[in-house]
Order: structure tokens, then sequence, then C-alpha cells
């Protein structure tokens, strides 16, 4: 405290403050001076301001946003609810577009692209939740209904833009290209996967593509994606992060986390919502009370939109608009896409348990890939030989790629140590070699590797 | 007496806990209405009400916060994070807020009454992320019990004993035997004593010592052994923390041998802070080193999780080489 009036006195006279960084370490000192003083911290010779500048107009604390607020003299709370928050909406389900609606760029050949990718998310999620039936995968998660979210989110980037996906945006991955063979060679875990057959199925990433590998941890890439944005905005890149999450993974700690870091340090990272209405067996009515996910980007300072997820036009106008808006202004973007889980969460769960058939009934007529067909026809952009010839093929695509992928190899016993860390350390060469060892006593235990040790 | 599987057997316990304690509460993610994703409080909503057994956000550190205030508050807290994998985002409200709840306010106030239960374990292809077992992380944190079952019986008489412990515990459920694993639960109240390992069979050439589904594969090791006339002596370790030095030091006093199997990772893991007390407390009496088999140094893998796993043929290679040593 003494220390604390002896800077006052000296600020009083100077007006100026400058203090040694192992002052400032002690960060109530920091605290109780950052609002009062001029800081400046000597560090390599060379001095810089470490909090805003303080003067009359200005508090290093910058309350300005409290102060266009009006003044009351008895106590008012404002409503939890109080922030309405329109939803965008372009195309109707019939295939026509709202009076007045403003529609993304988009042509015939972009449409296509957009369609076809669609098309093969409903068959490839339709087929992989058959082979994991007949046992031949482990597992599988579909993202039936909610297709438009990852797909038209990936149709408003571009190829150098980064995505952070939670694990049900595989569609985003099909529009960027991701080869039947790689989604394949993931969900059979064998050693054509690019993660080395070390991943459950699903959990997809590609460097060529810029997607990152998924992890299950819920909520993880939120943050992260904070700080990649930063990065690609510190080197200038043409380039901003997507972020995708669940209105569940929302409730993690680390959404706070990223949303903040975000907002205070002007990332171009467009965090996209999919409420899809449930996380497992718990409806959205029971994990928040709050007005959807889109009312926190407001508390957070974060421009904010709210879309209906089905529908592919709004999905991709918002993000165009939020990629635009994130790369021009180096600054987050908020987008909440309003969809249904019209599967069950995983082939591990049965969403019979928790919910009616009469309510998935009524998201059944909000199918957003039977909308955009419908468009497409009305615009003449596709017709019903083309619609037919696409799903045939599709589907004799798929279960072909599934027999060649089952019969490739598993990862050779190499792959066990490798990637723990940039090189093999000692003592998981000496654990390795024990294994080989090992298996070569007991080769029927370990049919995988036994017949390929050397 | 009834015939139970080890999740019908945890259900038993927490009914048990729920009917005999008004302030006893089940909650954690899907755990509601649904029943927890594995079923465990499956029944427990409609029995004692949403406001006793409910779902909670998606949020562990607010799972384990919520119940950090329920026991300091004097409740019953008994909640679930749904995997072991996915408890380290509640890893500051454990290690730094219930461990020294006790502690820091000098027996002012306590977080006794908490009970955290999770599902742990590999052998279920659920790769990096449904695989784990974290005890260790655990157990390098004073102020914490951390109790393992190996079966339906050992899981209600542990869990009751759990929950009614005045410390917080860390129960972790092999997941991999939830269904694979029944047997004869009696209906009525018991408890087990935490703290206390088992010897689950006598013998007299060398001591196996495991916990959790672990057992299952020492007691197969022991099998082929057995069959080449080594006697093995089993023992369930049961409790990680406090763990019981006496039963397992008297074990080895006899058997002069030990073999230490964990699921976890090899370095730092529990088996070898196992090792250290034992060699030191047995050292004169020791025929052969200490030999830990565990999971390798690497993540928990998936295609590979055979090769990767501490499985009874590498345990049956350890007794053996220790009985040659
Ligand atoms: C940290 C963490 N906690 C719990 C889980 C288990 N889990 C996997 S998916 C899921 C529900 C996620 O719901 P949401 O974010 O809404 O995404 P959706 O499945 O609806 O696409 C849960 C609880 C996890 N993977 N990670
Ligand atoms: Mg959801």
């Amino acid at each position: 405290m003494r220390c604390y009036n002896n800077v006052l006195n000296l600020w009083a006279k100077t007006q100026t403050i400058i203090i040694s960084k192992d002052r400032i370490n002690n960060s109530i000192w920091y605290q109780c001076l950052a609002s009062k003083v001029i800081l400046y911290l000597i560090q390599d010779g060379y001095s810089f301001p470490l909090a805003r500048k303080a003067d009359n107009k200005e508090n290093a604390m910058n309350s300005e946003v409290y102060k266009e607020s009006p003044v009351v003299h008895q106590p008012a709370f404002i409503d939890g609810h109080s922030v309405e928050i329109p939803i965008l909406k372009i195309l109707q389900q019939d295939g026509s577009v709202y009076q007045g609606a403003e529609l993304p760029k988009i042509d015939q050949a972009l449409a296509t692209r957009i369609y076809k990718a669609l098309a093969f998310h409903r068959v490839l999620d339709e087929r992989m939740v058959g082979a994991q039936r007949q046992g031949r995968i482990s597992f599988y998660m579909a993202a039936l209904g909610e297709e438009a979210a990852s797909v038209g989110g990936a149709a408003g980037l571009e190829d150098q833009d980064m995505i952070m996906a939670q694990y049900r945006e595989q569609g985003a991955l099909m529009y960027r290209g991701f080869s039947l063979e790689d989604f394949m060679n993931q969900m059979f875990s064998n050693e054509k996967d690019l993660g080395k057959g070390r991943q459950m199925p699903i959990h997809y990433g590609s460097n060529a593509l810029n997607y990152m590998t998924i992890s299950s941890p819920l909520g993880t890439q939120i943050p992260q994606a904070a700080g990649y944005a930063y990065g690609q905005k510190l080197q200038g890149k043409d380039a901003v992060t997507m972020c995708y999450f669940g209105e569940g993974a929302a409730s993690e700690g680390d959404f706070h986390a990223g949303l903040n870091m975000a907002a205070v340090h002007q990332a171009p990272v467009i965090f996209f919502c999919r409420n899809n209405g449930y996380a497992i067996s718990t409806p959205a009515d029971e994990q928040f009370v709050g007005n959807g996910i889109a009312s926190r980007g407001v508390g957070y300072g974060i421009k904010t939109i709210r879309i209906d997820g089905n529908d592919i036009l709004a999905v991709l106008k918002a993000t165009q608009l939020a990629r635009e808006y994130a790369l021009k202004e180096n600054k987050p973007v908020i987008i909440e896409a309003m969809s249904y889980r019209l599967g069950a969460h995983s082939t591990s769960d049965d969403p019979s348990g928790y919910r009616t058939r009469e309510e998935e009934a009524k998201w059944q007529a909000h199918d957003p890939i039977l909308r955009m067909k419908n468009w497409m026809l009305a615009n003449e952009w596709w017709d019903e030989a083309q619609e037919t010839a696409l799903f045939e093929s599709l589907r004799e695509d798929v279960l072909a790629a599934v027999k060649v992928a089952e019969k490739i190899d598993k990862p050779p016993v190499e792959d066990l140590v490798t990637d723990v860390y940039d090189q093999v350390p000692e003592h998981l060469n000496k654990q390795l070699n024990e294994l080989k060892q090992h298996i070569k006593k007991y080769p029927e235990s370990y049919p995988f590797t036994a017949g390929r040790i050397k | 007496m009834a015939q139970m599987n080890l999740l019908q057997a945890i259900n038993n316990a927490l009914d048990i806990a729920m009917a005999e304690n008004d302030s006893a509460l089940c909650f954690g993610e899907d755990v509601g209405h649904f029943g927890g994703v594995f079923r465990a409080t499956s029944g427990l909503q409609e029995k004692y009400g949403k406001a006793r057994c409910f779902n909670t956000p998606l949020v562990e550190q607010g799972i384990i916060g919520f119940a950090n205030g329920l026991a300091a508050q004097g409740s019953t807290p008994i909640a679930e994070i749904q995997f072991a994998d996915y408890i380290f985002p509640a890893f500051d409200q454990i290690v730094n807020e219930a461990a020294k709840f006790r502690y820091r306010s000098g027996n002012e106030f306590d977080v006794g009454k908490l009970t955290i239960r999770s599902p742990y374990g590999g052998g279920i292809a659920g790769g990096l992320y449904h695989s784990q077992s974290p005890e260790a992380y655990f157990a390098h944190t004073p102020g914490l019990k951390i109790v393992v079952p190996r079966n339906p019986y050992q899981a209600k008489g542990l869990l009751l004993a759990s929950i009614r412990d005045d410390n917080p515990v860390i129960f972790f459920e092999p997941k991999r035997l939830y269904r694979a694993s029944t047997g004869e639960v009696p209906e009525e109240d018991y408890q087990l004593p935490l703290g206390k390992a088992e010897v689950v069979k006598q013998g007299s050439d060398i001591t196996l010592l495991a916990w959790g589904a672990q057992m299952e594969i020492i007691e197969k090791a022991a099998e082929m052994a057995d069959n080449d006339g080594i006697s093995c002596e089993i023992i369930d370790l049961r409790s990680i923390l406090p763990w019981d030095v006496e039963t397992i030091a008297a074990s080895v006093m006899k058997t002069g041998r030990l073999v230490i199997s964990q699921e976890a990772p090899l370095t730092a893991g529990f088996a070898s802070e196992i090792a250290a007390t034992i060699q030191s407390e047995c050292f004169l009496h020791l025929e052969s080193p200490i030999a830990r088999v565990c999971g390798m140094d690497t993540p928990y893998p998936l295609a590979l999780e055979k090769e990767y796993v501490s499985d009874h043929l590498k345990t049956y290679e350890a007794i053996k080489n220790s009985l040659n040593y």
C-alpha cells in the first residue's frame, strides 16, 4: 500500500510513471495501477505502453460502452431474454424463395457442387450406418437432416480457410473434396488412413484440405480456433478460421473462453453453432435457459446472426457475409444454425428412449436436401433423371469402396510408437522391440501384425 | 441374492443411497430421464424425481464445481462424468478444490460427501478418448480417495462405502465389464471397506496384483501359470488411494515375487508407486525385480489395441521371467 501511495504521489507530480517488469508481476499491484496511471514496461531497454493511456476522458478500463445506457433511479432488471434475435430464412421447403429475400452469391456450377456434396453426404451416412449394423465398422455418426449446415458453411468459405469441426461436419470435408477412399480408410482404421488408424471412425482430418483432425473431447477446438485465426491475421493471410460446434458443446468452459479470447484479441474466426436440439439425450431446453447460443454472442460483444440451418441459401449467405466481415474487420462472428438431429446421436444410441416419433416426423418435413433439390428443379439447374443417376452411382461407389477399404491391412506395428513425439524416443523404441519379440512368440494372438514383423 | 451385471449393481447401490438419504443426488450428462449413456442411473429420475436425479448442461467443470458446492452445503452429490477421458475439464475442481477443501479451511469446511463416478478403461474399440485409465493423475493428489471395483458384488459394496465415506471419492467403473461381468449380488444393503485390498486367491510362488478390469487379465495369466505348476497369489487392490500396503507387503514377504498389471501407460502409473513402496518394505524378501505389465507409453490406440494392451500373455511372460530370474 505504501508503494502504491508513492506511485500516486509521483503521478500527481509528473503525470508519468515508469515501473519495472518485476513489479508488474504482482497482479494486484498491476490492477491498482492500471486504472490510475500510465504504465510503461521497461523491457529489453525499450519501453512500450502496457495499458491504454488513461486521461480525463478515458479510464484504462474502457467504460464507454456503459455510458450510452440510460440512467435510472429506480432499480430495473433487464430480462434475461430481452435480446430479440431474428432468424434468416431465404428458401422455402417447396423450393421457392421468400419474397424480398437477398440471395447469396451462387450460380449453377456452385449450386451443383453443393448439391452433389449433399447427396454424397446422405448416401454415405445411410450406407455407413448400415455397415455398422452389419459389424463392418465399429461406430458411425450420421448428420441426417442437418447436412446443409456443414456443406453450406464450407461452400461459403475459400479453400485456404481453416475448418475446425466438432465431428458431425463431414459435409464440409465432402465439399472440400476429401475422397471416398479417404473416408473409408479412416472408418476402417486401415494403413491408408491419414490418421494411421488411431481414432474412432469419423475422426477425419486433412492438412491438404485445411480441415483440422477431429478430437473427441468437446469444445476444445473453440479457443484453438481463436488462436489459429489470430495467427492467420498476424501473418496477413487472406484466410479465416471456421469453427463448428454443437449447442451442447457450447456449455463447455472452452466455448466461453474461446469467444472471449477471439473478441478481445480480434481474431477472424467464424463460430458456427449447429443447434440441432439435442446433445445425445439432453434436449436443448435442459441445456440452457437463455435465447439459444446466439444471445451469448451479444454478451461477448461479437456480431451474431441466427439462421435456418436447413436452408442452404441462408447458410451460404450468412457464411459469405461472415467471412467478408471477419476478414475485413479482423473480428469474430457467430452464426447459430437452427436444425434438428433427425438420426440417432451415433450408432451406439437409440433415440426412442428420450423422444417421440411425432417430434421426429415434424422435422422430417424440413429436409434440407429435398429443399435444395426443389430449388434446383425450379431453376431448371437439375432434373429427375440426373437425380436418379446421381444417387444410384453414389450408392454403387460407396458399396464398392467399403469392399476395398475393409480388405486393406491394419497399420504396421511401428505406427504404435510414431508421432507420440516428432522422433521416436529411446524408451518407446525399446517398448516396440519388446512388443515385437512378444508378438513373434504368440503370432496367432496378434493376427493384424504378426505376419508383418521382421 | 440376485444375478446382476455391473451396471445393475451400481444402479442398485445408487437406489439404496437415494432411498436412505433425501439429500443424495445423482446428476451428470444424460443421467436424468435417459438414465445415462450406459444406463447406470436408469429409473432413478422416475423414482426420486427430477430435482434429485437430473441432466446437467454439458460441462464437466460445472458438474464437479456444482457437486463441490452441494457437498460443502451438506448434501450428498453423486456426480457422473460420462467417460473418464472427459474428466479433465473438471481437473481443477477435483485437484485444487475437492481434494483441498478440508485442509485449506482447517476443517471449517469440507466436501467429504462428494462421490464422482466415471467409466474408465479400454478394450471396447474406443480409441484415444474412450479408453483411458487416468487413476494415476488423481493418485498424485492428497485428499482424494480412489476406488476401482472388479465385479458387480464389489461394485455395489464399494460404491455404497464411497458414497457414505466422509471424503471425496472418485469411483472408476470398468466399462468393459459393465454388461460382461455378472454375478450374485445381495439385494440388501452392504458395504465393502475402502483402503483394503482383497486376496482373491491364495498362492505361494508369486503375487499378482491388479485392479478393476485388469483383474480378469491376471486371473487368466494365473491359470496359464498354474498349468506350468506355478502357484500365483492373486490380489485385487480395490482402492488406489489410500492403498493397502500391508496386505500386498504380507503377500510378497510370503511369495518373494510381485507382478503388477495395469491398463494405463507404464511411466508414472500407479504400478510404479506400488513397486517403489514394496521394494522398500520387502527388499530382503524379494527373489526377483518387481515387474510392471502396463500399457505402452503412447496414447491409447485403436487399430492396434490388441498389440498395445497389457494382456494375459504379456502378464504370463512376466510371471515366467520373474520365476526364471
Ligand atoms: C468433454 C466431453 N464431454 C462429454 C463428451 C461425450 N459426448 C460426446 S457427443 C456429446 C453430445 C454433444 O452434443 P452437441 O454439442 O449438441 O452436438 P451434436 O451431437 O448434437 O451434434 C457428448 C455429451 C465428450 N465427447 N467430450
Ligand atoms: Mg446438438
